[in-house]
């Protein structure tokens, strides 16, 4: 099966025995529709969303750093072999296709788009249904919105939360600690 | 109804059991597909009760919060709020080498534990490349079956508990108990077990064990037969259950559903079938599935399942190749212990492995192994350094709770008990 034909497909890599075919963001709606409806990627695994930030370069907040003030984040001191390959934007998004209920060959496909910060992708909850708690939750951890999500809110942290914890600036163990006397 | 793996190899693969038609259309609430609405017109003709279940509520699993709006005694409206489990793993995970990473696993599904360890060590092994010694793969597979056991155990007697049968809870946890022997007799610890080592698995497997699992393997599907006795004519069980929570195959799809609620709803699809991993294809096994997509036939997929895992289990004991449990890599797997006092060369690598850990080439894998609740995925991201870039769960109860809504068309407040129960959601899981 070639997928080649997907609508606006920018790129198609084979790595680990996965495909993962790279959309143009503006038309991943219609890239999806056409994988569910002529490829038969009814099924919708998972979609998760990767912070870059600071991908190959020193680190950014909320790493660790060893008393002696040697960098274990550096590329080369703790064991990278090599700067890893460029990435073309800030956050990617993976939508992991299966086809389940076709009498075809059962298959994965990783579709994937790339975005900076501030840029919406569409919302494929009108494609398959189950991607409405995976969005929320791309939004919450990852601050990704999706245009035309029917409910965009937070989901797994309160709703009163500032931040995206999963964002790679977003520092650990950052929790500002409420005194009595504050406020 | 269910066709072997081996009966399709070679074959056509046929596609789903054709189903009836559970329910015309789509019950998936719109706009909304996790959010039942209650329509305006009833708002205004009727008398409207919200009513909040949980976080803490003896009939749900864990600390789930539903808000459900009632007609009288039906549901008109509900919504589910998660995340009062949420400890940030996938956070963590990030902070942590590879190695320390593994541990934070199985600490998410809490009850079926060892899938979770599964799907991370084998993708952190796909990105290595690494190869894994039969022994190491068959080990895995037995203890796997035997965890999807003990998840089954719990949720039956967890389930039927709250639905008022008492003594299945008694029944269950006595063969649970056993199953847990069997793992604290192999990894030293009862839950949350850490045996899957990058490479194969921490420590070799000790005297004596192949041998009580054998026994488990002969009392366990009597006691199958014991909790079906206890249910299966069971009136009241059969009123609560029968017709309750329905789900067609096509909503089931959508929603993305997996496990036994996808099996339950007639759509035959198993991953340990359809995509094999470890050691499935060379074993023998039905992959149960059933119609109607109700409680009952959820209830029934899973009783049939631990039949089907016991045989797993007993093949894999028939079969359990000799030899290393581990794979000989220096670079990645620990040295021997007793080398460290003879062997400079091992003590570096020791040091470097526990201090620095080990470098993971550049790439991103998913790896989708079926748990006792579905597909378990995971997605790994590395930089090629000694931590993940990114780790991320596909949790299977985390997708079922988004089915509520759908399932609870024309239910009753008590029927939200059944068929919350019957998607079998672990919390832990859920908000990772």
């Amino acid at each position: 099966v070639t997928l080649g034909d997907v609508p606006g497909v920018v790129e198609t890599r084979e790595a680990h025995g996965e495909t993962t075919v790279v959309v143009d963001p503006a038309r991943l709606v219609e890239a999806c529709t056409y994988l569910r409806d002529a490829e038969g990627f009814d099924f919708l695994s998972d979609l998760s969303a990767v912070d870059y930030l600071g991908w190959g370069e020193k680190p950014v907040a909320g790493y660790w750093g060893s008393a002696s003030g040697r960098d274990l984040n550096a590329p080369g001191a703790a064991g990278h072999r090599r700067v890893p390959a460029p990435k073309p934007k800030r956050f990617a998004v993976n939508y992991h296709l299966l086809r389940v209920s076709q009498a075809l060959e059962p298959r994965r496909v990783r579709v994937q788009i790339w975005l900076d910060e501030g840029e919406t992708p569409q919302s494929v909850v009108s494609v398959w249904p189950t991607a409405d708690w995976h969005e929320r939750e791309a939004w919450d951890m990852m601050g990704i919105g999706f245009d035309g999500h029917p409910n965009l809110v937070r989901i797994l942290m309160s709703d009163d939360w500032v931040g995206h914890p999963l964002r790679k600036d977003y520092p650990i163990g950052g929790e500002p600690v409420r005194f009595s006397d504050a406020e | 109804m269910s066709t072997t793996y081996r009966d399709r190899v070679g074959g056509e693969r046929t596609g789903p059991v054709p189903s009836p038609a559970i329910y015309e259309g789509t019950r998936i609430p719109s706009p909304i597909p996790s959010i039942l609405q209650v329509p305006a017109e009833l708002r205004e003709a009727a008398d409207i009760l919200e009513v909040n279940f949980g976080p803490n509520h003896p009939s749900t699993h864990g600390v789930l919060r539903l808000v459900v709006e009632l007609d009288g005694e039906r549901v008109v409206g509900l919504y589910a709020v998660v995340g009062y489990l949420h400890t940030g793993f996938e956070k963590s995970m990030e902070q942590k080498t590879w190695w320390k990473g593994i541990p934070y696993a199985p600490r998410m599904d809490y009850v079926a534990f060892q899938a979770n360890e599964l799907a991370f060590v084998m993708a952190v092994e796909k990105l290595l490349g690494i190869e894994v010694p039969p022994k190491a793969t068959w080990m895995r597979m037995l203890l796997s079956e035997l965890n999807r056991i003990h998840s089954h155990l719990v949720w039956l007697g967890t389930s039927a508990l709250e639905l008022g049968a008492i003594s299945p809870f008694w029944y269950t946890f006595r063969e649970r108990d056993r199953v847990l022997d069997l793992f604290e007799l192999v990894t030293g610890v009862r839950m949350h077990t850490r045996y899957f080592q990058v490479g194969g698995l921490a420590e070799d497997v000790p005297p004596g064990f192949f041998e009580q699992c054998r026994q488990f393997c002969h009392v366990m599907p009597k006691a199958v037969d014991q909790y079906e006795a206890m249910l299966d004519q069971n009136p009241i069980w059969l009123a609560r259950t029968k017709g309750v929570g329905l789900l067609s195959a096509r909503d089931a799809i959508a929603l993305g559903q997996s496990g036994p609620v996808l099996r339950g709803s007639g759509v035959d699809w198993d991953l340990r079938r359809a995509t094999p991993y470890l050691a499935y294809d060379e074993v023998e096994f039905d992959v149960p599935v059933k119609s109607n997509g109700d409680v009952w036939d959820r209830y029934k997929v899973r009783m049939d399942e631990m039949r089907e895992s016991v045989r797993i289990v007993e093949q894999s004991l028939e079969a359990m190749p000799a030899g290393r449990w581990i794979a000989d890599d220096r670079k990645v797997v620990l040295p021997p212990r007793e080398e460290l006092h003879t062997s400079m060369e091992t003590l570096i690598h020791h040091f470097k492995l526990v201090t620095e850990g080990f470098t993971v080439p550049e790439g991103e894998v998913y790896v989708a192994v079926e748990s006792a609740r579905g597909e378990f995925g995971c997605y790994v991201c590395s930089d090629g350094g000694p931590r993940p870039w990114r780790v991320r769960f596909r949790a299977p109860s985390f997708v079922a709770l988004e089915a509520t809504a759908t399932c609870m068309g024309e239910a009753l407040v008590a029927d939200m008990i059944a068929v919350v129960g019957s998607l079998d959601t672990v919390m832990g899981e859920v908000d990772r």
